[in-house]
């Protein structure tokens, strides 16, 4: 278990490499930075010479590889370097907005578990009835619905009783109420597809389930139906969807994106956008680098779970 | 032999008989009504002039922020503008974005995959750990740093370059699909009698294996024009997609649409019910197409 666990850490690395390189030249095909949209994206009277020494301030002007090993040594020592908007350092950016969208993300996935997990076993029970095909609907609408216009429904209908969550965010142990009554909306409008995506995955990992040898059995025993639902059935069929709603945790950021901009919650994935808009290549790389390193590791958490929760898998 | 042919994992029971679409209706009746939601919506994208009531772009400032109305069904915006036929045209953009990068990614990806399949070896862990490296971004957060790369290149009115934003997302999760659906054609008797007969590479890869990963192929492709409208409308929500002054869906909820929230909620509503419909309906055609092709293929 040790050794696989560290081969798999190890073999975290030349993924992680590999999208440092990814990133790095990427943003940098195309001629432009941020200087540009610095300087002159006010259209103000900016002179060739200033852009030049900004850009040799940010170091634009050394060599790319040389600007590349730079940034590559820095990563090793987990220092992401400073935003090329407001000189502050990256970690920093990231850290203070870490927490708001770190939450909302925790309520998603509290919201989608509570809901996924009954929505998956009715409409796997009862194939192929009504509740099936609500569930369908219900499930392929999660997908379909985009969380920024959900988002921008539920801001409409709590308008419509003339109220609006608190704008300014405070921290869960300041206040609590304050803090849920702010983050549970966006938290719903993300947690809709995570919802969606998990409880069709139990559906079909439960039915797959249903047909196997030792189901029958226990029926043939005559062990209530309730409980070999519960008991046999669903704790195996739990395990495709632990990894799903994990792979789906480390994406959340995605959705986080855009339904921040909805409840302009000054978060990640906003920091993210604006990075984006304003050409901050060192603001997107390292981000780019955070959400990465968070995936592969989620992904490495899923795996080792796995023998956790199924005896049968053992790692050697 | 009969029992080894049926016993065989392949996959393309793509019914070559007629009235394969009646027999399709009939044994998936949610997939024949999101085709007919498709085939409105793509008469609507590939003739809007003939069924919108008004010019997308006629700004009116007699009639801004109209109710809906017998002239406005669905209102007027912030400029005046109808939005029942800017949701018209608005569907030319999301059909050819969405159609463009969900087949160049699809295609890409497939190609591969069953490279990755064919020739096994270096060539498979190197096109393996490319796609492992683009698995690793969010699909949006790639897409937005593509869009952060190539800036904007218009080409007869459509943006090039957003397309290939949301077209490198879709590469390497249809790789990873097709790969897996050509191991096993990759094994087929007949890909041995064709290396046995000294086809060359690129003649087995297009002729003999392509054709016979079409059906996981098709799901894949119809599910990513669902996911490209998608990401589409969200880019333009975010103002790094299509821009003002051409209709797209996302773009008509981004900027001011916001403000109007109480004024002029037919601004938030009808544009946001396209997407839905659009996505929903691509979805749903999809996932009966899995159905109908391949039981037992998941995405």
């Amino acid at each position: 278990m040790l050794r696989y666990t560290i081969s798999r850490i190890l073999f975290m690395i030349p993924t992680l490499i590999g999208v440092a390189v990814l990133v790095f030249f990427m943003l940098r095909i195309v001629p432009g930075d941020v200087v540009e949209v610095k300087l002159r994206g006010d259209g103000g009277n900016v002179t060739q010479e200033m852009v030049e020494m900004e850009r040799k301030r940010l170091g634009l002007d050394k060599p790319l590889l040389y600007q590349f090993g730079d940034w590559m040594v820095g990563l090793a020592k987990f220092d992401l370097g400073k935003s090329m908007w407001t000189d502050r350092p990256v970690i920093e950016e990231i850290l203070i907005r870490l927490e708001l969208s770190l939450e909302v993300a925790i309520l998603a996935t509290i919201f989608a578990t509570l809901l996924s997990v009954p929505l998956g076993t009715m409409a796997a029970l009862f194939r192929d009835t009504w509740i099936d095909y609500l569930v369908r609907i219900v499930t392929i609408g999660g997908l379909s619905i985009p969380s920024f216009w959900f988002g921008m429904l539920i801001i409409m209908s709590l308008l419509f009783f003339n109220w609006l969550p608190p704008i300014t965010f405070t921290p869960i142990y300041v206040d609590p109420v304050a803090n849920l009554t702010q983050l549970i909306w966006p938290a719903m409008a993300v947690g809709y597809r995570y919802c969606a995506v998990t409880a069709r995955m139990i559906r079909s990992s439960l039915l797959e389930v249903m047909n196997e040898d030792y189901i029958r059995t226990a029926r043939a025993k005559g062990v209530f139906e309730k409980l070999v639902v519960s008991r046999h059935a669903l704790r195996n069929a739990l395990l495709p969807a632990i990894t799903v709603m994990g792979l789906e945790f480390a994406f959340l950021i995605g959705g986080l994106v855009v339904t921040e901009q909805v409840f302009n919650l000054n978060g990640i994935g906003q920091l993210f956008v604006q990075s984006v808009a304003r050409n901050d290549f060192m603001l997107i790389q390292g981000m780019v680098m955070m959400i990465a390193a968070f995936y592969v590791f989620i992904n490495l958490v899923v795996d080792l779970l796995y023998g956790v929760f199924d005896p049968r898998i053992r790692y050697g | 032999m009969a029992d080894v042919a049926s016993a065989l994992p392949v996959s393309v029971p793509l019914a070559r008989r007629r009235g394969a679409l009646l027999e399709f209706s009939r044994q998936q009746p949610l997939g024949a009504v999101s085709f007919v939601v498709i085939f409105v919506m793509m008469f609507a994208g590939l003739l809007p002039q003939f069924v919108a009531p008004y010019d997308p772009l006629d700004i009116d400032f007699a009639q801004i922020l109209g109710a809906p109305s017998w002239e406005h069904w669905f209102g007027t915006d912030a400029f005046g503008r109808d939005i029942f036929s800017r949701i018209i045209w608005g569907s030319r953009t999301a059909l050819v974005i969405g159609f463009a990068s969900s087949f160049i990614g699809s295609a890409i990806g497939a190609v591969l995959g069953i490279a990755s399949a064919y020739f096994g070896g270096r060539i498979d862990t190197w096109i393996q750990r490319f796609v492992d490296v683009l698995l690793a971004f969010p699909i949006i957060v790639l897409a937005l740093v593509v869009v952060a790369a190539l800036r904007k290149t218009v080409v007869y009115g459509v943006d090039v370059n957003l397309i290939i934003a949301i077209a490198i997302p879709i590469v390497p999760r249809v790789a990873r699909v097709v790969r897996a659906a050509a191991l096993t054609v990759n094994v087929m008797p007949y890909i041995d009698a064709a290396r046995a007969a000294g086809y060359s590479d690129q003649r087995i890869i297009f002729r003999h294996m392509a054709p016979n990963v079409v059906a996981p192929f098709l799901i894949m492709f119809t599910a990513f024009i669902a996911q490209a409208i998608l990401l589409e409308a969200s880019l333009s929500f975010l103002g790094l997609g299509v821009t003002e002054p051409t209709a797209a869906w996302g773009l008509m909820l981004s900027g001011n649409a916001a403000d109007f929230y109480r004024e002029a909620p037919w601004m938030v509503i009808f544009p946001g019910v396209a997407i839905s419909l659009a996505v929903f309906a691509f979805n749903l055609y999809g996932d009966s197409l899995r159905d109908y092709l391949d039981p037992r293929f998941k995405v």
